[in-house]
């Protein structure tokens, strides 16, 4: 019964960080339909951020503190700069964009292998952080637990921001019907490029986090992209909501499946799972409704 | 209309999932090196002679690769001011392997042919030594490989100067053994050296009433899966765990392992793809106490060794440290210089011919190679110290005769 619920937290646990690598790329994939394989490079960019920031300011608990906003702007520059030199002038040329962002995410990585050399960066933990908490009777790792609540708070700030300000309601009628939203004044330039600030800056906190339970290395986004773009189309394009559920249903079933079979047919079950889930719902979870003829 | 353009983005985001997948496993077999064997063009008129250098300066192996060609460049220079090979200065060509085990036997074949290098020094992954392997048996050249691998091989072009099996993996199990161990957990990563090493312990374990509770393996890249297994060895609850885990999923593993409460003293990891090298990248508050299990390490106490430390850290920075592959790289160049001198000549055959009994008194002990073209090494159990180095806890007596096929373990049934 432990070994289960402990599991079963596992499997959230796998979902946060789903969550957290998914929901910039919900964004920037929703919004705008660019397919970005650089999005990866954008959670190593605020992984690495983590690092100088703790060889900086040297305290790990301050550091981790620290890093969270200032990986989210790095992030979000370094997405601003792909997205204003490169992804602008690709748009509706979702192939050229894949293969584009594809070189983008190589170059990155050995920028940081240049940077910063090949070995993994060691980020330490704060130790607030170390070790488990007991919550009823079981012993649940502080990290992860921290992780859960950062993407319950990053989802949360988004979906606020999606529907409370002007500038969530642009993105909502840029993406909803991009033509009418410009004959309404909306500059969908401008728009378009604050989704891929935000987005990319919300890979770089993911980043951030990510450094608490694996290593900084320039490879560290390849690990997750595939699994973003799985819970994006899962969730349905361009829905926060859509993203959460998928990212949190997806972990409990890979950890379940994980544990009950190995590691290697889980996820040929879990890929199985999706790929029968999009021929009946190839929209997704949830689909933008819309009238827009395009 | 919508829903068309779903698709459309659906079915693009998939096609790319499988590319990434598809380029994450290419590590198909190359059939090149299709010269046919015969005279050489090595140059050795002059008062220099050519040699390759072929590790991954770039990708995900760059890591590792490029600390095993650093100490290659190390050795070079050190033989070139000694005076060289048999008179001639070491001119040396490095070329880049890039992580790819295709890109390994192009470059392979591209040293030998037209580079005319008299031996080529490198090689990480055993998808990359199988590559090259046809490469240098087709081409009659030799290949120094400087890594621990899974054994079962003996190729008359290779000369592995890493550990095999019956002086890695076995010798840590007879540790365990006689530590009291009756029980193990085995994880690591999903490819060809963990899976055979499972396969030689499982056996090992029937053969002395160890049980093994657990086996369980991560895909290549995979880190998400490490919460899973690790509630698994934990819920299992052995004596020790046997990890073959290897790049960031070390990482994950030991920071998932201590999160969850576990330790050294409850439940030892035996690592053999942990080195000094590795130790700063996965924390050393995440490993202190665990095992490891090499033979070499940059603690191990000889003149040779201080002299070889003293060298490296001259030549490449205060903050380095040495590890096992290193040392297997460094002490390949100088079984290379007293082959060549044995022989009296560069001549790939001869070189081989001459090969069997050259020692040489390496950072580590005495090394000796054999017929099967493997070196005889202590075997040396390590424990992760405060510092991030290696101490040595325990050690085989005397250098093990490498037994790659297993031949001479009457439990191993193949």
């Amino acid at each position: 019964m432990e070994a289960l619920l402990l599991q079963l937290f596992a499997g959230v646990s796998i979902g946060s960080v789903l969550l957290l690598a998914a929901l910039g790329l919900s964004l920037t994939f929703g919004q705008m339909g660019v397919i970005n394989m650089s999005h990866g490079e954008m959670m190593m960019a605020g992984a690495y951020t983590a690092f100088v920031v703790q060889q900086v300011i040297g305290d790990a608990g301050v550091s981790l503190l620290v890093s969270l906003p200032v990986g989210f702007v790095v992030g979000g520059l370094v997405g601003l700069l792909v997205e204003v030199l490169v992804i602008r002038h690709m748009y509706h040329r979702p192939l050229d964009t894949l293969l584009v962002t594809f070189g983008i995410s190589l170059i990155l990585q050995q920028v940081a292998r240049d940077i910063f050399g090949a070995p993994a960066k060691q980020v330490a933990a704060p130790t607030w952080l170390d070790g488990a908490v007991d919550v009823l009777g079981l012993d649940l790792p502080l990290a992860r637990l921290f992780i859960l609540l950062l993407a319950v708070v990053c989802a949360g700030g988004l979906a606020a921001v999606m529907m409370l300000t002007p500038l969530g309601r642009r993105l909502r009628a840029t993406v909803q019907n991009r033509d009418l939203a410009e004959s309404l004044g909306i500059d969908t330039r401008r728009t378009d490029a604050m989704a891929f600030f935000i987005g990319s800056g919300l890979a770089a906190v993911a980043g951030v986090a990510l450094t608490l339970i694996g290593s900084t290395g320039p490879t560290l986004g390849t690990t997750y992209l595939v699994d973003a773009f799985l819970v994006v189309v899962v969730g349905g394009i361009g829905q926060i909501r859509g993203a959460v559920i998928a990212a949190f249903v997806l972990g409990l079933m890979q950890s379940v499946f994980e544990y009950s079979t190995s590691a290697s047919i889980g996820r040929v079950l879990l890929l199985l799972a999706v790929v029968a889930f999009l021929q009946l719902r190839p929209q997704g979870l949830f689909s933008v409704r819309s009238r827009s003829l395009a | 209309m919508k829903n068309t353009r779903t698709r459309l983005w659906a079915g693009t985001a998939v096609a790319a999932t499988a590319a990434l997948v598809l380029s994450a496993c290419g590590a198909k077999a190359d059939e090149s090196g299709t010269a046919a064997a015969g005279e050489s063009c090595i140059d050795t008129s002059g008062d220099s002679v050519k040699v390759g250098f072929l590790n991954s300066l770039s990708g995900t192996m760059a890591i590792s690769e490029q600390t095993v060609a650093d100490s290659l460049a190390l050795a070079a220079k050190e033989i070139n001011a000694d005076g060289g090979i048999d008179g001639k200065q070491l001119e040396v060509v490095q070329e880049d392997g890039a992580s790819d085990p295709d890109t390994f036997a192009q470059k392979a074949t591209q040293l030998i042919q037209q580079d005319c290098v008299a031996a080529v020094f490198g090689g990480w992954t055993s998808a990359s030594r199988k590559a090259m392997l046809p490469v240098f048996e087709s081409n009659g050249s030799i290949l120094f490989y400087p890594v621990q691998y899974e054994g079962l091989e003996s190729s008359p072009n290779i000369f592995y100067t890493g550990a095999t099996t019956n002086q890695q993996i076995i010798p840590a199990l007879d540790y365990l053994a006689e530590q009291g161990t009756t029980s193990l957990y085995l994880v690591g990563s999903d490819y060809v050296f963990p899976r055979t090493a499972n396969k030689i312990i499982r056996q090992y374990a029937e053969a002395h009433d160890i049980e093994i509770l657990g086996e369980d393996y991560l895909p290549l890249g995979e880190t998400n899966g490490v919460s899973t297994i690790v509630n698994k060895v934990k819920k299992a609850g052995a004596d020790a765990v046997f990890n073959t885990f290897n790049g960031d999923q070390n990482v994950a593993f030991f920071k998932e392992y201590k999160n969850v409460g576990l330790s050294a003293e409850q439940m030892p990891v035996v690592s053999v793809s942990i080195a000094e090298e590795e130790v700063p990248g996965v924390g050393v508050a995440n490993l202190v106490g665990q095992l490891t299990a090499w033979n070499y390490y940059q603690t191990v106490d000889t003149p040779e060794n201080a002299a070889f430390v003293k060298a490296f850290k001259a030549e490449y920075g205060q903050d380095r440290v040495t590890s096992d592959p290193m040392e297997a790289a460094y002490n390949s160049l100088y079984l290379y210089k007293e082959m060549v001198e044995k022989a009296g000549s560069f001549e790939p055959a001869d070189v081989i011919d001459a090969s069997e009994g050259v020692t040489f008194a390496a950072p580590e002990g005495e090394i000796t190679v054999h017929e099967n073209h493997h070196v005889s090494k202590t075997f040396l159990m390590g424990k992760v110290n405060k510092d991030g180095l290696i101490d040595v806890i325990d050690s085989s007596d005397g250098p093990i005769e490498p037994d790659p096929f297993l031949e001479t373990y009457d439990w191993w049934q193949g």
